[in-house]
């Protein structure tokens, strides 16, 4: 528990230098230490997703990896996706297919979504149920979040923006 | 082009304005306020259901470095009043809850004591090394042990587990049951189930030593009622208390109460004089967040041999848990479950009578439905046992039953008045999307072959847009009928428009902003929506019960078109014209006819800037306020259907296909109402099929883990198809019905008839949910031992 180790990660293209203490979750290092607070807990035992981050090109969940294991490695959170002002076409999806409500789940939906699409490419429906399967949501019943990243899917690949709905 | 030709915002698929933000991870979720000076609490929760506290030691929690105070129930017993859910209910019982617990603890994970430190792993180290001595006491589980005169006491001084009792009754029910041909019942019961949403509760206390001013950052449904609360409970006055819930992630009723957590970050704050934060983890979720249903529900309905219900009678049990939630009570949810329980359907004769009985659980509380899932699940299961032994098919017996409509307004058994609706409009509309006479034929082929399907209804109705006249929880002495905006117009010409709910996901910044726009004659990014504050708020409550698009929605459009009447007469002014010749519209006022036009930017700068250079009689603020309500609030209802598929090796139930067609009167916004139905039918399905709270006979719970509490995931749930009926209510101002519960109302029932439907040639009744694999499984056992 004592004695912090120094560390360094690379989040969302900026590399920061901290003293940790072994124990602290990845979760907790971006959203206390570099105030990324996009990234959600819901379960902190590795079940409902809300935590999902990418971490050198794998999503992960944050609250089952210590920052120290982090060391040395590159994180995507949902601060580094898109802004407000240009979505990137992934939310862009989820906005045009009202892929969120209450907006908790999303942050971690997304990133599974951009691992999902980044190793499959174009999905299917069933495909992208069964991959989102370890990401819980409980306002949308799924339906408008499985629309979005198929569409998403599609306009990645073509290059086209998520299109309308 | 005259006014009621304009292109609306209202009944558009407007994309919603809180997206990006939520969409980038800059929303504001409670545990993301982070203030300078800030600390945070671990709970110490009980591990016993019930149990005498003799001594807590504290001092080893006390030493450790980083930690900043610990507190026990007594030590903090001057600083907040108990919470006591207070009712005018007849045969209530009050009981009053504790912040932390003082003498004795009534459920596991029940507060004990808190820490306060420097972070949060540290405060969860010090609450380990707190040492208890508990000396446990004998306690009821079981809510029909516990209502026995022999069962341990939770609260002495009420001198009964039976905490509430009441009985709804019409015409005689107990002879027009004897006298009916055909009577069909059964013990049903409905598991104890979480709410869940996917935000823990999390609560932030700030506190302004030099102005006294607290400020509760919450992850609550009420902001309005937690101001009230507090001021209460703390002895404050209300202008030194400001509740925010920015962003809320979920809320489904278990985010509508007033949480001991709550209060006591605010007394910490207050004492400390330095931010304080509480944010629960998903054991103290599940073991602490408000729970749902829990009935054990006795029913039987009579029945003509031409299909005609001629009596119900119901008797009902309901586990209410340790402690009467605040405000509702714990007579919100079982008492529902009896008033709603006739459903849409003509019941000359009925009979309900509900017991709320005190177990060592965590406080039953608002659910998604209220009540009204369980009554669903009843009701339709009884008018499927019906149909069957009458021969009849079950869309015809329900058909034939509703209220039709020459009979609107109807006054049901209960004494719920359901004023025009589409009960028989949405039936047809299921009937049709579906194909029906073609699916049973796919139906019969598919069991010919050897494999379970089942096909299965539910139809509902529900109050909605409560008004003053109907408190929302039986004879509870809060007015939640009323909504008020206020809308206001600054010198740049844009909106703001002031509301009392608090949205968690439903939207309210699009939707409210659509009925603002059209009413005031504004573009809608012209409009910016202010929920989920109660500063500059009189009185609000929230967002639950169903109520916001309607008594929002209303109190908007009143207090829009007060304001439009302002901007027309100052622009009159300027434009020298005549008011009637004016109309406003996309943010400008024209002369109708001509090419001559302000916009509100010009108008509003005019009366602010130049106010001396305007006439007295308009010198006046570009503002109104007005309180919407519905006095007694509108009908909503639905048909729902089910078609699933039993694995007969695994007992595992596949959703197949699900058709939803629902009136919630005028849609606001098609996506955002599909959204909301959506989402409530993913969690009745989840209430069939999945999801339990299960406790064992001493009160220990045994499913304290998304590992052990199954909510269903993409996988689980299908995709549906929604259908609108829309029939304007002709009470309610723009006529809306509120439509956020519905689908998690229909659900429920339609799954266990479709599941009943599927095993048909077995014989087996469903009459227990959620309908896990293993009680299939001995459901299909025990019939095959029987035949």
């Amino acid at each position: 528990m004592s004695g912090k180790r120094r560390i360094a990660v690379t989040v969302n293209g900026t590399r920061y230098e901290r003293e940790v203490e072994p124990r602290l979750l990845l979760g907790d290092f971006l959203r206390s230490e570099l105030d990324l607070t996009g990234t959600h807990f819901g379960c902190e035992h590795g079940i409902c997703g809300a935590c999902t981050v990418i971490l050198n090109g794998d999503s992960v969940r944050a609250c089952l990896v210590f920052a120290v294991q982090a060391d040395g490695g590159e994180v995507l959170t949902v601060e580094g996706l898109g802004s407000v002002e240009a979505l990137h076409p992934l939310q862009q999806a989820f906005h045009e297919h009202h892929g969120l409500q209450c907006g908790y789940c999303t942050p971690g939906m997304l990133m599974t979504a951009l691992d999902l699409i980044r190793k499959h490419g174009r999905l299917t429906e069933a495909a992208v149920r069964a991959g989102i399967s370890g990401n819980l949501c409980r306002c949308t019943g799924y339906q408008n979040i499985v629309t979005a990243i198929c569409a998403a899917a599609a306009a990645m690949q073509s290059g086209e923006p998520a299109g309308d709905a | 082009m005259r006014e009621e030709l304009r292109p609306k915002l209202v009944g558009a698929r407007v994309k919603r304005v809180e997206d990006p933000r939520l969409l980038t991870g800059q929303g504001s979720f409670a545990d993301d306020y982070r203030p300078a000076g800030m600390v945070h609490v671990a709970l110490l929760r009980s591990a016993y259901p019930h149990a005498r506290l003799l001594r807590i030691d504290t001092a080893a929690a006390r030493s450790m470095a980083g930690v900043v105070a610990v507190f026990t129930g007594d030590e903090l017993a001057e600083a907040a009043r108990p919470m006591v859910a207070t009712s005018k209910m007849k045969d209530y019982r009050a009981t009053a809850m504790p912040m932390l617990a003082r003498g004795k603890v009534r459920y596991v994970g029940e507060p004990v004591a808190a820490v306060v430190a420097a972070s949060r792993y540290i405060a969860e180290d010090a609450a380990r090394r707190i040492n208890v001595d508990y000396a446990p006491l004998p306690a009821a589980s079981d809510p029909l042990r516990a209502a026995e005169a022999s069962a341990p006491l939770l609260h002495e001084e009420v001198r009964s587990n039976i905490v509430l009792s009441r009985e709804f009754a019409r015409g005689d029910a107990a002879a027009a049951m004897a006298a009916a041909p055909l009577r069909v019942g059964a013990r049903f019961r409905f598991r104890r189930k979480a709410v869940l949403a996917l935000e823990n509760r999390c609560y932030l206390g700030d506190y302004h030593r030099g102005r006294r001013e607290l400020t509760l950052y919450s992850a609550t449904q009420v902001p309005g009622i937690v101001r009230d609360a507090l001021s209460e409970l703390m002895a404050m006055p209300e202008h030194l208390i400001r509740v925010v819930a920015a962003d809320v992630g979920g809320g489904f009723g278990g985010k509508a109460s007033v949480y001991p957590e709550e209060l006591l970050v605010a007394v910490l704050a207050r004492r400390l004089g330095r931010p304080v934060k509480y944010a629960s983890d998903r054991l103290e979720d599940l073991l602490s967040t408000s729970q749902a249903f829990d009935e054990i529900v006795d029913a039987e309905l009579g029945v003509a041999n031409d299909g005609t219900i001629a009596a119900l009678t119901a008797e009902v049990v309901g586990d209410v848990g340790a402690y009467s939630i605040y405000p509702w009570t714990a007579a919100l949810e079982p008492v529902q479950v009896v008033s709603f329980l006739p459903g849409p359907y003509r019941m000359p004769n009925y009979r309900g009578r509900v017991r709320g009985v005190a177990t060592p659980k965590a406080p039953l509380g608002p659910y998604r439905g209220v009540g009204r899932p369980v009554a669903a699940f009843v009701m339709e299961r009884l008018i499927d046992m019906a149909a069957r032994r009458l021969g009849i098919d079950p869309l015809a017996m329900r058909r034939q039953n509703f209220v039709a409509a020459e009979e609107f307004p109807y006054r049901t058994g209960s004494g719920i008045i359901w004023d025009r609706a589409g009960f028989a409009e949405c039936l047809t509309a299921v009937r049709v999307a579906l194909d029906y006479d073609a699916l049973r034929r796919w139906q019969k082929e598919a069991r010919a072959a050897g494999r379970w399907i089942g096909i299965g209804f539910a139809s509902y109705a529900e109050l909605t847009g409560i008004g003053s006249k109907i408190p929302a929880a039986p004879g509870m002495p809060v007015n939640t009928g009323t909504e008020t905006a206020t809308l206001r117009i600054d010198p740049s010409g844009s909106v703001t428009a002031i509301f009392g709910v608090a949205s968690h996901g439903q939207g309210l910044e699009t939707t409210l902003a659509q009925v603002v726009a059209d009413e005031l004659g504004v573009r809608l990014e012209d409009v910016r929506i202010v929920q989920g504050d109660t500063a500059g708020r009189a009185y609000t409550t929230g967002t639950y019960a169903s109520r916001s698009a309607v008594l929002a929605g209303g109190a908007g459009k009143l207090a829009a078109a007060a304001l439009r009447e302002k901007v027309l007469r100052a622009a009159a002014h300027l434009l020298e014209a005549h008011v009637d010749d004016l109309v406003a519209e996309g943010s400008r006022v024209a002369i109708r006819g001509t090419d001559r036009s302000l916009s509100f930017r010009e108008i509003a700068r005019s009366v602010y800037l130049q106010f001396g250079r305007m006439p007295p009689e308009l010198q006046e603020e570009l503002e109104a306020t007005k309180l919407y309500d519905p006095q007694f609030g509108t009908t909503s209802s639905a048909t729902h259907a089910a078609v699933v598929e039993i694995d007969p090796e695994t007992f595992d139930v596949r959703v197949l296909r699900y058709v939803v067609a629902e009136d919630c009167g005028r849609v606001i916004n098609p996506m955002i109402v599909d959204g909301q139905v959506h989402g409530g039918v993913a969690q009745g399905i989840g209430a069939a099929l999945l999801e339990e709270l299960v406790y064992d006979g001493e009160g220990q719970l045994l499913s304290g883990s998304l590992m052990d509490y199954l909510v269903p995931s993409a996988a689980e749930i299908p995709p549906m198809e929604v259908i609108h009926i829309e029939a304007e209510s002709p009470t309610t101002l723009g006529g809306f019905r509120g439509m956020g519960e519905g689908g998690t109302i229909g659900a429920p029932a339609a799954i266990a008839n479709a599941v009943t439907d599927a095993l048909a040639p077995l014989g087996i009744e469903v009459t227990e949910l959620p309908v896990t694999p293993e009680r299939l499984y001995r459901l299909v056992e025990a019939a095959r031992r029987k035949e």
